[in-house]
């Protein structure tokens, strides 16, 4: 009739875990962050493809155009597909919206019909397109070739010389982060608070006391830590999964697939850490309460640990990765679970810093192990008024 | 199994500048069903805690079987916490099934378990169903089946007949003797005297944090203040007054109850009696458990006597 810590704490963890798994709020929380993952990239596919590419129609008269809108094109990154038309046909088409834009006229006069107005990489195009014409008549009648001329214009270019090497502030990467961070940030509020909230059910409920007859307080604190980590860490996995996998099959994220991965499995290490520092801190604070009306007097300033270096994070690094004050903002421990990720997906993170945080964080999450558990086992047997934290630190 | 005890041995717990318990001393034998009767707030609770080691005690020692209760020794104590306690949505059968596995046993044993203690006490026909929609007398069930479901080896229960029905109550008095007979020592606190007078071998009177009388049940009756109910209709108010020791405790419908301090003549009362008229009854009578308590309670004049007690 033995039992050992190890089998109490996983004992209070598969409860935890199981319980989790099967409530309502998990699934529908977990499918609405679902949800969200692919509607974003549903929409970023969208936006990505309407913005980029458009078709032109041109008339017999400036098909030879061609081939040299759609090299102009590809220059200012817009995609274009080109098909001949008749001038009516390509009228009505563009007024019913099947073509963007219809070139009428003649080779080196001609005019862009549209509906409303020329979207702007087409507008690029055109322009760039008119300028070099401009450009070539002009040096035409200088007697020189235009091609020569453009063959030596295309070999220029200016010599840059960084002095500090700029990481590859790449828009996709940029938002690879913001979507990595901000799954962070809900899971570890939402999960976090679910340690809280069964703290103070197991208090409310007294059934605390039956529990503390047989397994030791910390005990009963790991299991429940332990088994909502896993609640969160398979939530996690399945947003990462899932996001990179219709990401990458849809084409909307070009980054390597590599890059992609380190990306995820660094966010789900800080979602780790992240969780624990949090967790310990919010079973401790549940334990302070004895019912859960009382509990948002306990959880919020936690909370506000977790939105206030998100808050500053986020308004820091998205405007400038490289900067000195990302850089140590990203070492705070408190700051590191929101920031490193982000950095992580820019690039911008070096080892020695990604180490060094990761060190300091983990140490903080053992110094709150240790705190937590004496408030936890200090307060969570005082059911009735709330428990001052100091008195919870204190007594025996 | 030759008296294996549960020794609660100068047990002292203050809070801050409140006693709550001092130097409370007692013990449990195997096979023996213990009453722990007191006020509110005399610190019954307390003492079951320390004894599970739910609380630490500021001195003293909890022994089983001539050894301090150690960790391994509190899993085999079946409890039933005053303040009931279970996950509120949790299926009753997977509550009593985790709650044995905590206790140490292994699954297959938890759930077999689990379903016959819930035979036993009528609530088989709810192992599927979410503690917080049975009622209240049913939840009374499964927190007995909680305390029972891993075969503990002690009994520690915390008022477990309040809020029973009499079906409920019949029901926990044979299970209490039951394992009481199985060899196990079974302690429990109540305010239900009576009850506690029929089913305890023996019982323990505390008052603040204080153990004021402890004993078999007849012994303690037996040394108690001696009574005299007297039936003579047509004995007037007072005609007992001029006896030597004996004082008047109530007086009605011609039926008069006297209290005998030691050495006091029974036999000078029967004249006394007569002299008033016929007497159709003259019997000497224990005092019961609760005339018992409130003497005890009363007789130390303390500052929590009065309005909690009115309770009891």
């Amino acid at each position: 009739m033995n039992i050992s810590a190890t089998r109490a704490v996983r004992l209070v963890a598969r409860r935890e875990l199981a319980t989790r798994l099967r409530s309502k709020a998990f699934v529908i929380s977990t499918l609405i962050m679902l949800v969200f993952i692919g509607g974003y990239i549903v929409l970023m596919n969208v936006i990505g493809s309407s913005s980029n590419h458009s078709t032109v129609g041109f008339t017999p008269a400036t098909g030879s155009l061609a081939v040299s809108v759609k090299s102009t094109g590809k220059a200012v990154g817009e995609d274009i597909t080109t098909r001949t038309v008749s001038e009516a046909a390509g009228r009505k088409q563009v007024s019913d919206g099947k073509l963007d834009a219809l070139v009428v006229g003649g080779p080196g006069d001609f005019t862009v019909v549209v509906k409303k107005s020329l979207k702007s990489g087409l507008a690029n195009t055109f322009n760039v397109l008119a300028r070099q014409e401009a450009l070539n008549t002009q040096i035409r009648s200088l007697g020189k070739d235009p091609a020569d001329v453009n063959r030596a214009v295309a070999s220029a270019s200016v010599h840059v010389q960084p002095l500090q090497p700029a990481g590859e502030y790449q828009t996709q990467r940029l938002v690879l982060g913001i979507v990595a961070v901000v799954l962070l940030y809900m899971s570890l509020m939402i999960n976090g608070q679910a340690v809280a909230q069964g703290v103070v059910e197991e208090k409310s409920s007294r059934v605390v006391e039956l529990l503390l007859a047989t397994v030791r307080p910390w005990q009963l604190m790991a299991g429940k830590v332990l088994g909502i980590a896993v609640v969160g860490l398979v939530q996690m996995i399945v947003f990462a999964a899932v996001g990179l996998g219709l990401g990458l099959a849809t084409g909307v994220l070009s980054i390597p697939a590599a890059l992609l991965t380190g990306t995820a499995v660094w966010t789900i290490v800080w979602y780790l850490i992240g969780f624990f520092m949090y967790a310990v801190m919010l079973a401790a604070a549940g334990a302070l309460v004895s019912r859960q009306e009382d509990a948002n007097s306990v959880v919020t300033p936690v909370l506000m640990l977790i939105i206030v270096p998100a808050v500053i994070g986020w308004s820091v690094i998205p405007a400038n990765p490289d900067s000195q004050l990302g850089h140590v903002l990203s070492m705070i421990p408190l700051f590191s679970p929101m920031l490193m990720p982000m950095r992580i997906a820019l690039g911008v993170a070096p080892a020695w810093e990604i180490a060094l945080s990761v060190v300091l964080s983990v140490a903080l999450v053992v110094g709150l192990v240790a705190l937590a558990g004496r408030v936890y086992r200090n307060a969570v047997l005082r059911t009735g008024a709330r428990v001052k934290l100091s008195d919870a630190l204190r007594s025996a | 199994m030759t008296e294996r005890r549960l020794e609660i041995d100068a047990v002292s717990k203050r809070y801050g500048d409140v006693v709550a318990l001092s130097d409370m001393t007692f013990d449990v034998r195997a096979g023996e069903l213990f009453g722990f009767v007191g006020s509110n707030g005399a610190g019954k609770t307390t003492t079951m805690r320390i004894a599970l080691g739910v609380l630490a005690a500021d001195s003293g020692v909890v022994r089983w079987d001539s050894r301090p209760v150690t960790v391994d020794t509190r899993r085999r104590i079946g409890y039933m916490p005053e303040e009931r306690g279970l996950y509120p949505r949790m299926k009753v059968g997977e509550q009593l099934e985790y709650l044995a596995e905590l206790h140490g046993m292994s699954r297959s044993a938890a759930r077999s378990s689990a379903r016959r203690w819930a035979e036993r006490l009528g609530v088989s026909g709810r192992l599927g169903d979410e503690v917080q929609k049975l009622s209240l007398g049913n939840q009374q069930r499964v927190q007995l089946a909680a305390a029972l479901v891993h075969d503990p080896s002690i009994l520690i229960l915390d008022e477990p007949f309040s809020g029973l029905d009499p079906v409920a109550v019949d029901v926990m008095s044979d299970v209490l003797r039951e394992k009481a007979a199985e060899g196990i020592p079974v302690v429990f606190s109540s305010h239900q005297l009576d009850l506690v007078q029929r089913l305890c071998d023996r019982v323990g009177i505390v008052r603040s944090g204080r153990m004021v009388a402890c004993g078999p049940v007849a012994e303690l009756r037996a040394g108690g203040t001696a009574r005299l109910v007297v039936g003579a209709p047509d004995a007037p108010n007072g005609w007992a007054a001029g006896i030597p020791g004996v004082s008047v405790a109530e007086h009605r419908d011609g039926t008069t109850v006297l209290e005998l301090a030691a050495g006091a003549d029974d036999q000078a009362v029967l004249r006394a009696a007569l002299a008033t008229g016929p007497v159709h009854e003259f019997a000497r009578r224990l005092p019961s458990l609760t005339e018992l308590f409130r003497n005890v309670v009363s007789e130390h004049v303390g500052g929590h006597t009065g309005t909690e007690e009115a309770r009891v």
